[in-house]
């Protein structure tokens, strides 16, 4: 089994397509959707936690490639500006999947990326505005 | 018994024993309280937490030909600055907006950009756009003024905060059924998260809770620079309840600090957007304890069990001034992560950097053994306890046409 969280852009042309439709159909995949925006005229973003067999994961991965579909992986797009970070820890109540934790010992506030699903309710919390988000 | 002038004869000789107020705790509780005293000399407090009761004055030098400020209209990056003093004198508070500022019209607003991230571009050295209206005058005819400062050219930036490093600080809990968006960060409805914000055990205040050696005149670790206490700071409250040991049980004291803005670094002056409250600027500040003798060493060796700070809602005791609390807890249980709050396991949050506390308590006592950084007599003290000094409300009364 593979499950990774991946960011989806469509390109304009394809927001009305059922793609996701051919993944679970064609690829067996299977997936839950983290987030998503259709901006009518621009594009459509989606954030999916997608699993399968890793053959039709990757096979999968590759019709979404061929449709013109971009895609990145999740912790690419939600990330820490370390410069600005003062490890306060007030996001840390506010993350509802423990994405944002702090260390017992030193206090440090540690971000781990494979738990966030770029809800992005710490970006707005954050005093210094250290949580950026790329999409 | 041992003197602040003997600690400086030791400083100067690299003969000084300086911890921090967290390694303290365990010298005290190995050697005992007598015999810690004996051997330690100083122990160095942190704290790193937004005040926003900071601010700076410039003074920017005359313009030719000169322009009075004084009763006119300026703004630094379109942040509004009081300029209610002669020419060329200009006060900037850490809370202050530009005047397009959407405030809380769209809810809840963001205040990206205020006087705290204007104080935090001017100590980082970038030039600040000055945007100046005057009325004029026979000896300063000028009426307009537009240019860019820059920090190493003003005759003179201090930082001059009027209240901070609160000794103690309440927790912030949301009891409504709407999320609220405060001070205290942004707190989830029904207790969903505690806020709070202190260093607790690296606390400066919190370790001498009777300012028996924090003072008026006492030299400082304020924004990456030396600072100094200047007074009280405004709603300093020292009677209120405290534990057998004297710690304060609720938010007591207060400092108003000044330093030398020139040397101050972004590092330790960060400007600060409160989500649905405003613009803030979190400041580092450190400051040495000397020990001269059992009793201070009694106070520095306190730890998080041993400070409790009240529970307060903020959807509606704290707007509505009402008293009463929803019950206390200690540092401890607090960097525990949750707390139980009406027997409901609530988790909390920490507006207040200990990791930078700890740097900056370090920093201090890497200063003070180098001997960079000698030790202050305070020139005064802080009204305590039995002062009678007090932090009352407004008495509002009905205006007389």
């Amino acid at each position: 089994m593979t499950s990774k969280r991946i960011v989806l852009h469509f390109p304009h042309r394809l927001v009305d397509q059922p793609i996701v439709y051919r993944l679970v159909k064609d690829y067996n995949l299977q997936f839950n959707i983290l987030k998503a925006y259709v901006t009518p005229q621009e594009e459509g973003l989606m954030i999916l936690e997608l699993s399968g067999e890793e053959n039709d994961f990757n096979k999968g991965i590759e019709y979404l490639e061929s449709c013109g579909v971009r895609i990145q992986p999740l912790s690419q797009d939600v990330i820490r500006n370390e410069a600005k970070c003062t490890d306060c820890g007030v996001c840390v109540p506010i993350c509802p999947t423990g994405a944002l934790v702090v260390d017992p010992l030193t206090r440090r506030v540690h971000f781990y990326d494979h738990k966030c699903i770029a809800c992005e309710l710490c970006v707005k919390v954050c005093p210094t505005r250290a949580m950026e988000v790329h999409f | 018994m041992k003197t602040i002038k003997e600690i400086n004869e030791k400083i100067k000789k690299g003969q000084v024993v300086v911890v921090t107020a967290e390694e303290v705790i365990d010298i005290a509780e190995k050697k005992g309280a007598k015999k810690a005293a004996q051997e330690v000399d100083v122990v160095t407090t942190g704290t790193f937490g937004p005040m926003c009761s900071s601010g700076i004055y410039l003074n920017i030098g005359h313009s030719k030909p000169r322009i009075k400020l004084g009763g006119g209209i300026c703004k630094l990056n379109d942040v509004v600055a009081y300029v209610g003093f002669a020419a060329v004198d200009i006060c900037l508070g850490a809370a202050s907006l530009p005047d397009d500022d959407p405030r809380n019209k769209a809810y809840p607003g963001e205040f990206r950009y205020g006087g705290g991230h204007v104080i935090q571009e001017l100590v980082a050295g970038k030039d600040i756009r000055l945007e100046a209206v005057a009325y004029g005058t026979d000896c300063y005819p000028r009426k307009r003024l537009e240019t860019y400062i820059n920090i190493k050219d003003l005759n003179e930036a201090v930082l001059f905060n009027m209240r901070n490093c609160y000794q103690n600080y309440n927790v912030a809990v949301n009891l409504s059924d709407k999320i609220i968006y405060t001070y205290m960060g942004v707190l989830k409805p029904r207790l969903g998260n505690a806020n709070y914000c202190s260093a607790g055990q690296l606390s400066p205040l919190l370790k001498d809770p009777y300012y028996k050696t924090i003072g008026i005149g006492t030299k400082i670790f304020l924004g990456g620079g030396i600072g100094y206490i200047a007074w009280q700071g405004t709603q300093h409250n020292p009677n209120v309840a405290r534990t057998d040991k004297g710690i304060p049980k609720a938010p007591a004291g207060t400092l108003a600090v000044i330093g030398d803005l020139k040397q101050m670094s972004p590092e330790w002056l960060v400007g600060t957007s409160m989500l649905g409250y405003g613009a803030s600027l979190i400041v580092g500040i450190g400051i040495p304890i000397p020990i001269l003798d059992e009793e201070i060493m009694r106070y520095v060796a306190v730890r998080d069990e041993e400070i409790y700070t009240q529970i307060v809602d903020y959807s509606q005791a704290y707007p509505q001034m009402l008293p009463g609390t929803l019950g206390e807890v200690n540092y401890a249980q607090l960097k525990s992560g949750k707390i139980i709050i009406q027997n409901k396991e609530v988790p909390t949050g920490n507006l207040s950097s200990y990791t930078k506390a700890r740097q900056i308590a370090e920093i201090l006592k890497i200063w003070i053994k180098k001997g960079e950084f000698l030790l202050t007599e305070p020139v005064a003290y802080l009204p305590g306890p039995d002062s009678g000094y007090t932090f009352k409300s407004l008495k509002e009364r009905q205006i007389i046409l």
